[in-house]
């Protein structure tokens, strides 16, 4: 299939205005004869659902949760960008759309990214208009703070829970629209197929979490909004039940995954304190600000942090990138702190961290200015670690974040399946190869409140008076025997390890051979050793209870079952991808100094993988980038 | 360190299950673990041993989602004032502690199995008012409003509930006052919220009244609360349910005289 991007004509800033102009619309008496689906209520999925109820179509809304509040979009610390210019610093929708694009190490679309950036201002409007308890300045104004990879305040915050905050929104929105009748809402209901009929998308299967009862909807569209997929290192920030489900199933139905192979590593996250661990935490990339990260010149130095000399440590940012110091962007950061824990020079009881030390700024500025700017932060750190940072450095080690890559989708946000459409974190858009810090809550809202509603009806438009395929047809009934055939040959295997043995396995394969830094003879390596434990996984997994009533631990075996077969596809797009760019760091390429090396003329290209069946290998299909407003350079942060 | 402790759980098949105790060891835990790892283990050894693990619902683990919740010795969220169960660490217990872990008692939360509670009813709080109605693209410029900075702490104080449940599960009554609270006063304060101030406030407390218990000031669920809301909040809430009260009063006594309410 030839993937088109239908990018519209036009100089750049005036393609989202044209394009809406000329994009087919349903009229307003029209929308209720329209059923859209859309599974995730994060930032994307509840906004988009919310908005679309508002506009007059039948929305059906499912998450897993027991409440759709409660999606991981929840979880974000430090803010979202606007390019309001509200600080005079010379901000503008074109500086925004530039450092993102930078940012993304040149391996995103211009028109999208653009886009994002011109609606990032609405963004901000709406939400206050939302009674969003954004940060604010005496004189009643909103505040603004700076985030990595800018130098523009640009970045909108309420305390270190923005993310909770416009949750909560897109919550409070979706919560009257069900109320007023125009969103069905599904909680504790999680997608387990979509079903496509005549190569367009007709609706989902679902399994309800607490009766265990399958069943299918149909609908004019698809929504998928349903995050990120770095539970597949099983250790990462995200919320225990992030998965790759609906999107790997979708994937599994026709649907190309793009980039799989762009993960962010973030960097300044609690180290892992022993086998049981089950998450990670991450500390706020703010803290690098007044932090200063070292690790001792000694190998297997065991000696207290307090106990090593100022002249036997390395403050190894500081030594590698003097420019820009403890600030560098996420990758690089992650990079160099690996390298010091790899040579031996890790630090903590396991060695498996380096230090962010806080006495040089606790001296200069006192410590109550640093309670004030991080005294949440600190308290987190204390509460599960059991050490104080205020007088103990804090140890930190990079952990998987977040996952730029996702489902292929066009300017409208539409899959190559027809009427499947795809937001958020689940899209491979809008970050190229790394995403700088505060942009996910943007271009989740940007997706859920702005384009998807505009563009949903350039494809609706074209269906008015169809009726969505009945759920007695049979691509349904075939879609639901085989879940239920899923379902039944985990509750009989009947072997001997748990789901999460299996997920804990594949996550270390994927964070040693395929994490920070990859080669060709470990990627291949990993490909075996995954494939070899998803054939030991369906001989040997053990599921206990039934089908028929809530049963965590069958969620998480079909959970598991796709990570896996994600896990090898990561791994052969990072393969494939001969270059390093942003969060795909292949060790092959890298200049004399140790930095990432792209190639430009080889593969500023998207990878789209279209699903081959079964133990084949994917398929690769390549939508090239043109850069005509970006000018192509190497990063450096000396 | 590690300790080696006795847990007394709560087993409930199903809504329909009476549901009892069963006693567990769990021996060598690390004290750097959180109570929820402390659980996965005991569940990996349950499904081990062909037992079911125990059900509990949890999700973000870093204190922020809500998810997780129950009660440990009586104290919902377990013994760590402004913490969650997710962000409890077993070094805040003791070698050969027993432990017992029940569900959230509430009428208003029915068990669905073992841990897991139906609290669905606080949804219903929030689509009864919990909102301002603000449809897509109708916003105007973000600076256009000025909110005092006094006003934005505060209502962000309130804005920081997780609707995990706790404040209900810690009450005597069972009643829901201060999450519908923390709720009302969010809004209520800002100058965004004034246009729904009254029709909020007298929606969402019908509709709590209508599934939980009355409030009778024992203040439990400010002791218990993970994210400590305030239960000045309670009494801001009241204050504007009264008003209301008056003011529709006051809009039937000027109709009739021909005035407008205002």
């Amino acid at each position: 299939m030839e993937l088109d991007a239908h990018i519209p004509p036009g100089p750049i800033a005036d393609k989202w205005d044209n394009h809406r102009f000329e994009m087919k619309l349903v009229a307003p008496q029209n929308r209720r004869k329209f059923d859209i689906i859309v599974v995730g209520t994060g930032l994307a999925g509840g906004s988009a659902a919310a908005t679309l109820g508002e506009m007059g179509y039948n929305v059906k809304s499912f998450c897993f949760q027991d409440s759709p509040r409660r999606a991981h979009s929840i979880a974000a610390q430090g803010g979202i960008n606007a390019a309001k210019n509200y600080k005079n610093d010379g901000d503008s929708v074109h500086r925004l759309f530039y450092d993102t694009i930078k940012g993304g190490d040149y391996r995103s679309r211009e028109a999208n990214v653009y886009r994002l950036a011109q609606i990032s201002t609405q963004i901000i409007d709406q939400c206050v208009a939302q009674g969003v308890p954004f940060a604010r300045e005496y004189g009643g104004l909103l505040d603004n703070r700076s985030f990595g990879g800018a130098q523009v305040s640009r970045t909108f915050y309420a305390r270190g829970q923005t993310g909770q905050q416009l949750e909560l929104g897109a919550y409070q929105a979706l919560s009257r629209q069900i109320e007023l009748g125009t969103v069905e809402m599904h909680p504790r209901t999680e997608m387990l197929d979509l079903v496509v009929s005549n190569g367009r998308a007709a609706g989902i299967v679902v399994r309800d979490l607490v009766t265990g009862e399958i069943s299918s909807h149909s609908a004019h569209a698809v929504v998928l909004a349903t995050g990120g997929y770095t539970n597949a290192f099983f250790l990462s920030t995200g919320a225990k039940g992030c998965n790759v489900t609906a999107i790997w199933r979708a994937h599994k139905k026709g649907a190309y995954f793009a980039n799989p192979c762009y993960t962010q590593i973030h960097p300044t996250c609690i180290p892992v304190s022993g086998d049981y661990q089950s998450k990670l935490t991450l500390m706020s990339e703010s803290l690098r600000n007044d932090g200063r990260v070292w690790a001792s010149k000694t190998k297997g130095d065991r000696r207290k942090a307090n106990e090593v000399p100022e002249g036997e440590r390395d403050y190894f940012l500081e030594r590698r990138y003097p420019a820009f110091g403890n600030l560098v962007p996420r990758d690089v950061a992650s990079r160099a702190a690996k390298a010091v824990v790899d040579e031996g020079y890790g630090v903590g009881d396991l060695g498996n961290g380096v230090y962010l030390d806080f006495a040089d700024a606790i001296h200069r500025l006192g410590r109550t200015t640093i309670e004030q700017r991080y005294g949440n932060l600190f308290d987190m750190y204390a509460k599960i670690t059991g050490e104080d940072p205020y007088t103990v450095p804090m140890r930190i080690y990079p952990a998987p974040h977040y996952t730029m890559g996702g489902l292929w989708v066009d300017y409208n946000l539409m899959s190559n399946v027809p009427g499947l459409f795809v937001v958020g974190e689940a899209n491979f858009s809008d970050h190229g190869a790394n995403r700088l810090g505060a942009s996910a809550l943007m271009q989740g809202l940007a997706d859920g409140y702005f384009v998807l509603p505009a563009t949903i009806t350039g494809d609706l438009a074209g269906q008015l008076n169809t009726q969505p395929l009945p759920t007695t047809d049979p691509c349904f009934q075939q879609a639901e025997a085989a879940v239920k055939e899923q379902i039944n040959t985990f509750l009989t295997i009947n072997g001997s390890r748990t789901p999460d043995w299996f997920h804990r396995k594949l996550g270390r394969t994927l964070w040693e051979l395929c994490g920070m830094a990859r080669n060709a003879a470990g990627l291949q390596q990993a490909r075996k050793e995954i494939g070899a434990l998803r054939e030991e996984f369906w001989q040997d997994v053990r599921v206990l209870g039934e089908g028929e009533s809530l049963n965590q631990s069958l969620e998480k075996a079909g959970r598991v079952a796709d990570f896996f077969e994600l896990g090898e596809l990561i791994c052969q797009d990072a393969l494939a991808r001969e270059e390093s760019c942003g969060g795909h760091f292949r060790e092959e390429h890298q200049t004399p100094e140790g930095e990432a090396l792209r190639d430009d003329v080889n593969f500023a290209y998207v990878a789209a993988w279209e699903y081959a069946g079964k133990g084949e290998l994917a398929k690769l299909h390549k939508e090239d980038l043109e850069f005509e407003y970006v000018h192509l350079a190497q990063r450096s942060y000396k | 360190m590690n300790l080696n402790l006795t847990l007394k759980v709560w087993r409930q098949k199903g809504p329909a299950d009476g549901g009892h105790f069963e006693t567990y060891a769990a021996p060598n835990i690390n004290d750097d673990m959180s109570f929820l790892e402390m659980l996965d283990v005991v569940n990996e050894e349950l499904i081990a041993q062909g037992k079911e693990p125990i059900a509990f619902d949890h999700d973000c683990r870093e204190g922020i989602c809500g998810s997780c919740g129950f009660v440990i010795n009586g104290r919902p969220h377990g013994p760590m004032k402004a913490t969650t169960v997710c962000q409890l660490h077993m070094r805040n217990f003791h070698d050969g502690d027993a432990i017992t872990i029940e569900p959230w008692r509430a009428a208003a939360f029915p068990v669905i199995k073992d841990l897991v509670v139906d609290r669905s009813t606080f949804d219903r709080i929030i689509g009864a008012g919990g909102f301002i109605s603000a449809p897509t693209g109708a916003a105007s410029d973000a600076n256009l409003t000025l909110v005092p900075k006094a006003t934005a702490d505060l209502a962000f104080d309130a804005a920081a509930c997780i609707g995990c449940g706790a404040c209900v599960a810690g009450c005597p009554n069972g009643a829901a006052q201060l999450f519908t609270s923390a709720k009302v006063a969010h809004l209520n304060l800002l100058p965004q919220g004034q246009p729904e101030r009254w029709s909020r406030v007298t929606s969402m407390v019908n509709t709590m009244e209508a599934y939980f218990g009355s409030c009778t000031n024992f203040r439990e669920c400010e002791a218990v609360c993970p994210k400590e809301i305030s239960i000045d909040f309670i009494a801001k809430m009241n204050r504007d349910f009264l008003q209301a009260k008056f003011r529709d009063r006051r809009k039937l006594v000027n109709a009739e005289a021909g005035e407008d309410a205002g």
